[in-house]
């Protein structure tokens, strides 16, 4: 049997795997700017945002084996927040479920890639998701399909936080404490912008541990770009049992990419080739000084 | 062939009724005895599925998720993606419009099997008003992508479908009624996703119709026989895929079709067969059904004849068009 990912990962010291995992996620970073450069524009802010969370998910956390991506016992992902397929899809590839060559197509032609993930083209790819709010109801039916096939993988759904003004959100989240889900994972990237502004500009929801422990989940609140907090928080949950579990991920959109950090104008924008420049070197300069701490 | 009914002894108080949604449940029920994989969900709508019995029985396969049918089909979705065959099982006003964007999505996008039973479809919650009747779920489910579209014609169709609906790959919108339905099959035949059935071979026109238009349509021709007209009936119980061959062939031999179903004109089963005849064989066609309008307020049988949906209507309709 191959080995499984991250379940038969060589032992390592704490600080060795928040090592590894800290440079993963700035090569991921870096990724996320060469496959939107052949694409030619797209998703930053949202994609940098979760970057920490998604490395520490597919590098650390979750059950996997990228030489057989349908097998049935695997835990599953589901990309709540779509337009950060930019930073799905280089995950995937760095896993080994296709060659990263394959990402230079993004967007083209009849490429498996784009915007959104397609989990019929993409292997490893456990659902398709674009729109906002469909998420969640399909890592809860994930999760109850595992108690139904007493099977033992847990499901992770990662939704933005513009994300929850959709209402459909809410329906998922009653009914998941409702049916005492605990094998249910979810992560909010709170980044606080949407695509037209910072959120607190619109109606969109706040006091965000508050209201998820009042419709019945055990809540977490976390720096989402503190290696540690995410690999514990994500590796710790469930954090009660019969109860679904919530990270509420504090995250900064854009994050690492100095000059889109925190902005709405870079949720969707335009890569070329002296953006991939300066986010490179901005990326490569803050992980050698990471490097120099270590 | 069906029962020997006629237009000319059909009483409605008299004449047999079964319900759809009973038999769905009896089939349902079933299948879950014979296959693991058979999970029920229901929006607070258990007892009128009739996957009550089901969830009682099997409550480890069986779940009342509330009044929320985007999460009803949403983690039906992510069920079927772990293996299951999960049937979710509400109102069709309320899935065909709210929950169709995980419909397209989450299910057809993703070619993923969920079956979805659509109940109190049409007109058969008359006096619940326009809001509790889907008069558009064939126009909107036939044109996405992916999607299979089942409209069986009564009780015991409805039982032997679901059989096919569960094994049938991808996902699908079976359509079912509310209060018992009058019956049509009383021979116990199998039907084939997509293969229509021929009731009446025909000379002067055929109509194709479904669901509960079956049975009126069988009337019709029954009674316009008693004028020397021969009219066949085709029972098209799958809207999409469309048996294409069953629509040239009865254009073909009688040249005329009307189409009868409970959905409004466009879009539905006689959209469905216009496009297949505007394209390969140009044939006259009427179409009967709701007139591109929100029904009225009353008993469903007095709907359906007020609208023309019944036997009478249906049967004036065929004769106008044939005797010009």
């Amino acid at each position: 049997m191959p080995p499984i990912l991250n379940q038969d990962r060589p032992k390592e010291s704490r600080a060795e795997m928040l090592a590894r995992l800290e440079s993963q996620a700035s090569l991921i970073r870096q990724r996320i700017m060469t496959t939107l450069q052949a694409a030619g524009s797209g998703h930053v802010g949202g994609s940098m945002s979760c970057a920490d969370i998604i490395t520490a998910l597919y590098f650390q956390v979750l059950r996997m084996d990228p030489s057989d991506p349908r097998w049935p016992d695997r835990d599953r992902f589901v990309l709540s927040k779509g337009h950060a397929s930019a930073v799905l899809c280089p995950a995937l590839a760095e896993c080994g479920f296709f060659p990263r060559e394959l990402l230079d197509t993004f967007n083209q032609l009849d490429s498996p890639f784009s915007m959104h993930p397609d989990m019929l083209k993409i292997p490893g790819a456990d659902m398709s998701t674009g729109s906002l709010g469909h998420g969640l109801a399909i890592g809860l039916g994930m999760a109850m399909a595992a108690r139904v096939q007493k099977r033992l993988f847990r499901a992770f759904v990662l939704m933005g936080d513009g994300e929850l003004s959709e209402g459909s959100v809410w329906e998922s989240a009653m009914a998941a404490a409702f049916f005492k889900v605990d094998n249910l994972i979810a992560i909010i990237d709170r980044n606080q912008f949407g695509s037209d502004c910072a959120l607190s500009d619109l109606p969109s929801a706040n006091a965000l541990a508050e209201k998820w422990r009042a419709f019945g989940w055990s809540v977490r609140e976390i720096d989402g770009h503190d290696m540690g907090q995410v690999v514990d928080a994500l590796t710790e949950a469930p954090f009660e049992t019969g109860r679904p579990s919530m990270i509420v991920a504090n995250t900064v959109k854009g994050k690492g990419v100095p000059f889109a950090e925190a902005r709405f104008d870079w949720h969707y924008h335009v890569v070329d080739q002296d953006v991939v420049d300066r986010s490179l070197a901005a990326l490569r300069g803050a992980e050698s000084a990471k490097e120099e701490q270590r | 062939m069906s029962m020997q009914i006629s237009g000319l002894a059909f009483d409605p108080a008299t004449h047999p009724r079964r319900s759809t949604r009973v038999a769905f449940g009896e089939a349902l029920m079933e299948l879950a005895e014979r296959d693991l994989r058979i999970v029920a969900l229901a929006a607070d709508s258990a007892r009128l599925c009739c996957t009550w019995d089901f969830n009682e029985k099997h409550p480890d396969r069986g779940f009342n998720i509330g009044i929320a049918e985007q999460n009803l089909i949403g983690m039906a979705a992510g069920m079927a993606s772990c293996g299951l065959i999960p049937f979710a099982c509400s109102y069709a006003p309320f899935l065909q419009s709210r929950a169709i964007e995980q419909i397209r999505n989450d299910c057809a996008y993703t070619k993923l099997p969920v079956k979805i039973m659509a109940t109190a479809a049409g007109i058969q919650m008359g006096t619940a008003g326009s809001t509790h009747h889907a008069t558009e779920d064939l126009a909107i489910l036939r044109s996405i992508a992916n999607m299979t579209v089942v409209v069986p014609a009564d009780a015991h169709a409805t039982y032997k479908l679901t059989f096919k609906v569960a094994e049938w790959p991808g996902p699908v919108w079976l359509r079912t009624g509310r209060d018992p339905e009058f019956v049509v099959y009383t021979d116990g035949r199998d039907f084939e996703i997509g293969k229509a059935v021929v009731l009446r071979e025909g000379r002067d026109a055929t109509i194709i119709a479904c669901g509960n238009l079956v049975l009126h349509a069988l009337l019709a021709a029954d009674l316009l026989a008693q004028e020397g007209l021969r009219i066949g009936v085709i029972d098209m119980h799958t809207i999409k895929p469309l048996d294409r061959e069953a629509v040239l062939k009865a254009a073909r031999e009688t040249g005329r079709i009307v189409t009868a179903e409970e959905h409004n004109v466009i879009g539905g089963l006689g959209g469905a067969v216009a496009e297949v005849l505007a394209q390969e064989q140009p044939t006259p066609m009427r179409m009967i059904g709701l007139n591109d309008i929100f029904a009225s307020i009353g008993p469903t049988y007095d709907l359906m004849k007020k609208y023309g949906l019944t036997y009478e209507g249906v049967a004036d309709t065929v004769r106008k068009f044939v005797r010009g």
